[in-house]
C-alpha cells in the first residue's frame, strides 16, 4: 500500500467503518509510516478538537429571545388560519 | 489507533409524536423541537454564514419555515436532517446575498490537490488545545475554519460536529455520499494542514530531538 492509497481511506478508516481486511492493511502501512501515522493522529486531533470546542455556543438569553419569536410567528400563523391548523 | 468516537444521539422515540403533534396546530409541541435543536441550527447557519446576526435570523426563518411546511415532512427521515436541509439552504441564502460577487454552491467542483500525500509533516504536542486560552482556541479554530469553501466548511461541519452520518449529510445537502466524501476527507486534511502552525510540537534543543531540521530546502 502507497501513501495516497492510504490517504484516500482514510476517512473511512478514522470513522471505523471498513471491513477487517482493509483496517489489518491500513495499520500495517501505520506501522512502518510514520508520516502518514502523524497525518491520521493529528487529522483524528482536529476532528476531536472542533467537535469538543464550544465554538459558536448559542447563549442563553438569545437563545430564548429567539425562540420566544419563533413561538410568536408559528403562533400568529396558526390564528390567521392559512394552514397548520387542523383539517 | 482507534477510531473516532461517533457522537451519541438522543432517542428520538417521542420525536414523531411532538412533530405529529406540532401538524395538528399544537405550538408547544413545535416549540419543544425548537428546544431540541435550535442550538445546533445556530451552529451551522454560523459557520455557514459566518455572521452572527445572519445566523440568528436562519435559525428564526429555518424554525418558522419548517413549521409551516410540516405537513411536507414524510417521516421517511429524521426529523433533524429535514430541518437541516431547510437551515442549510437559508444560511446559503444568505451568503449568497452577502456576497453575490462569488456564486456560491454546494455541489461545485472545488480544485484542489487532494491527493497529495502532506509532506514534512510535523507531529502536534500531546494536547495542542490546552496551549491556548478558551478565546485563543475559540479565535484559532474560527479563523482557521473559515479558510475553508463553503462546500467543505458545510460537510464537515455536519458530519464532523454536528455527527450526522454520511447518509444523512448526503442527503441534507442533496449531494451524492461520494461526493460527501470526498469534500469532507479535503475538509478534514485542509484544516489538520492549517493548525499545524499552531499545534506543531516546538522541540526542545536540550532534549534528546534535534533541533528542527526546518522547513526549508536542503
Ligand atoms: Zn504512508
Amino acid at each position: 500500500m502507497k501513501c495516497a492509497d492510504f490517504l484516500h481511506e482514510l476517512t473511512d478508516y478514522l470513522d471505523g467503518v471498513m471491513d477487517a481486511g482493509t483496517k489489518a492493511e491500513l495499520e500495517e502501512h501505520l506501522a512502518w509510516c510514520h508520516n502518514c501515522y502523524v497525518v491520521a493522529d493529528t487529522t483524528k486531533k482536529t476532528i476531536e478538537i472542533y467537535r469538543d470546542s464550544k465554538l459558536y455556543e448559542l447563549p442563553e438569553n438569545l437563545r430564548t429571545r429567539l425562540r420566544t419569536a419563533i413561538v410568536a410567528k408559528c403562533q400568529s400563523r396558526k390564528k390567521s388560519g392559512s394552514e397548520g391548523a387542523p383539517s | 489507533m482507534g477510531a473516532i468516537q461517533p457522537k451519541v444521539s438522543e432517542p428520538v422515540s417521542d420525536e414523531l409524536a411532538l412533530v405529529e403533534a406540532a401538524k395538528a396546530g399544537d405550538v408547544s409541541a413545535f416549540e419543544e423541537l425548537v428546544r431540541r435543536y435550535d442550538r445546533n441550527v445556530f451552529r451551522i447557519a454560523q459557520h455557514i454564514t459566518q455572521n452572527r446576526e445572519d445566523a440568528e435570523d436562519v435559525v428564526q426563518d429555518a424554525f418558522f419555515k419548517a413549521y409551516s411546511n410540516l405537513k411536507q415532512f414524510q417521516g421517511q427521515s429524521k426529523f433533524y436532517t429535514w430541518l437541516v436541509r431547510i437551515a442549510v439552504n437559508e444560511a446559503l441564502m444568505k451568503l449568497r446575498r452577502r456576497r453575490p460577487e462569488r456564486t456560491v454552491s454546494l455541489d461545485e467542483e472545488v480544485k484542489t490537490e487532494d491527493d497529495s500525500v502532506p509532506r514534512e509533516v510535523a507531529d502536534w504536542t500531546p494536547n495542542p488545545e490546552q496551549q491556548y486560552s478558551q478565546a485563543e482556541l475559540r479565535d484559532i479554530l474560527d479563523r482557521t475554519i473559515h479558510g475553508l469553501p463553503a462546500t467543505f466548511r458545510t460537510v464537515f461541519v455536519l458530519r464532523d460536529v454536528e455527527g450526522l452520518s454520511t447518509e444523512e449529510t448526503a442527503e441534507a445537502l442533496d449531494l451524492s455520499i461520494p461526493a460527501v466524501k470526498s469534500r469532507l476527507l479535503r475538509a478534514r486534511l485542509q484544516l489538520r494542514e492549517r493548525l499545524n502552525k499552531f499545534f506543531q510540537r516546538r522541540e526542545r534543543v536540550n532534549g534528546s530531538q534535534k533541533p528542527s531540521s526546518g522547513d526549508g530546502n536542503q
